[in-house]
């Protein structure tokens, strides 16, 4: 009966499917982790290198959509922004209480890749090489601050005091990064959208 | 110049690297600062594509099933301090929707129920209430329940002997709504709702968001 109620689903835009689980439609918050829950998984699992703290991660992110996606405004984001906003901000507050796991080598780009081929389908792996492209182009500090804020949860003073560099410094290395990130990606992608049509 | 410098916040509050007592105040200036919000909106979608560059990971077969069951479980925050849902929560769901209760007894009363002692309340899984039966008929009395989305209506059913039979489609909406079953409800059945498309269905083509006790 369940999988009757998925495809129902499928043909709606991500946004649509939010609304539904606004008006709390449990089908609906299934069809969302149905596209979202892996590509939600592997980041909690990034930021937080545990499978039992990435399930947390992961359900406390899908129920906090389930109490609050009446809030979720269309116009300001797209709903996978908003879900993976969530996932991100609830594992780097795991991580910073998890303070032992903090300590490890950020350059481990294998920990969970092996397993993890199902998940991963055409269209993800290019999109993550299109990502890890324009994080390439990134002068290198900026690069360093946001990899280790983004995937390692450090806040700015920590990576002050880490890096060595000024408060200051992190705060405007961060800022033009991520400035220059969101102009490659935004170019990445009306390149894309102008090879479709 | 401290303006340039909170703005300045908009992109290590995008990456989540702002400490506690720093993300708390940039909120309280995002509040008042439109610029502040299209530029962490614009940060947000840079920062959610850095999510999808990690390596990727296989989650739990169950975990999507074990995420809708623990949603579920809770109740939608339509209700104000509504307990969170629990077994042992049911009484305390039965007494708030009490008000409701009282009201489904005249309308049972009123279609020629039997006397008001004959009362049952048994409990429902799924939403804060209970199913209210009178002899053979039966009333569902449920507070916090939104209203069903557009072009979908919510559908009661009798279940019995592994069958559902359809007993009647309702909106939902409002603090509590006390819906009167269209079918009797013989003893040893139960009671389910479902989400359905305008208008309602023959038979139950999605999983039931509420099920009832026995009766």
């Amino acid at each position: 009966m369940s999988d009757v109620g998925s495809r129902d689903l499928a043909h709606l835009s991500d946004e649509a499917v939010v609304a539904l689980v606004a008006r709390s439609d449990d089908i609906a918050l299934g069809e969302l982790y149905a596209r979202y829950g892996a590509a939600a998984y592997a980041l909690a699992r990034r930021v937080l290198r545990d499978a039992t703290l990435a399930e947390d991660a992961v359900q406390e992110a899908f129920l906090a959509v389930w109490r609050g996606a009446e809030r979720f405004l269309p116009e300001r984001a797209k709903a996978s922004t908003w879900l993976l906003t969530l996932v991100h901000r609830r594992a780097v507050d795991l991580v910073r209480r998890e303070e032992r796991r903090r300590g490890q080598p950020l350059d481990e780009t294998h920990d969970a890749a092996t397993e993890g081929s199902a998940a991963d389908d055409a269209w993800l792996r290019l999109e993550r090489e299109r990502v890890q492209a324009a994080l390439r182009q990134l002068p290198d500090q900026q690069r360093e601050a946001i990899e280790l804020a983004y995937y390692g949860g450090f806040t700015q003073s920590e990576l002050a005091e880490r890096l060595g560099r000024p408060l200051g410094t992190i705060k405007s290395q961060m800022f033009a990064g991520l400035s220059t990130l969101r102009r490659i990606l935004d170019a990445a992608e009306l390149e894309a959208s102008w090879q479709t049509s | 110049m401290a303006d340039e410098l909170i703005h300045e916040l908009s992109a290590g509050y995008a990456l989540d690297a702002l400490d506690p007592h720093e993300r708390e105040e940039f909120e309280q200036h995002l509040a008042g600062c439109e610029r502040c919000r299209e530029e962490v909106a614009t940060f947000a979608s840079a920062s959610a594509a850095l999510a999808v560059a990690v390596p990727p990971a296989s989650p739990p077969p169950d975990l999507g099933e074990r995420i809708v069951a623990a949603a579920r479980a809770e109740r939608p925050n339509v209700v104000p301090l509504r307990p969170r849902w629990t077994p042992r929560a049911l009484p305390i769901a039965a007494a708030a929707a009490a008000a409701a209760v009282a009201f489904a007894v005249g309308a049972l009363a009123f279609h020629g129920g039997s006397h008001a002692s004959a009362l049952r309340s048994i409990p429902v899984e799924g939403a804060s209430g209970s199913l209210v039966v009178s002899g053979k008929q039966a009333a569902l009395v449920l507070s916090g329940l939104g209203r069903a989305p557009v072009g979908k209506t919510y559908e009661a059913w009798v279940l019995r002997d592994g069958a559902a039979a359809p007993a009647g489609v309702f909106r939902g909406g409002g603090r509590t709504i006390t819906f009167r079953l269209t079918r009797d409800v013989p003893s040893g059945a139960m009671v389910a709702v479902t989400v359905e498309r305008a208008g309602g269905v023959a038979k139950p083509t999605r999983t039931p968001m509420i099920v009832s006790g026995r009766v």
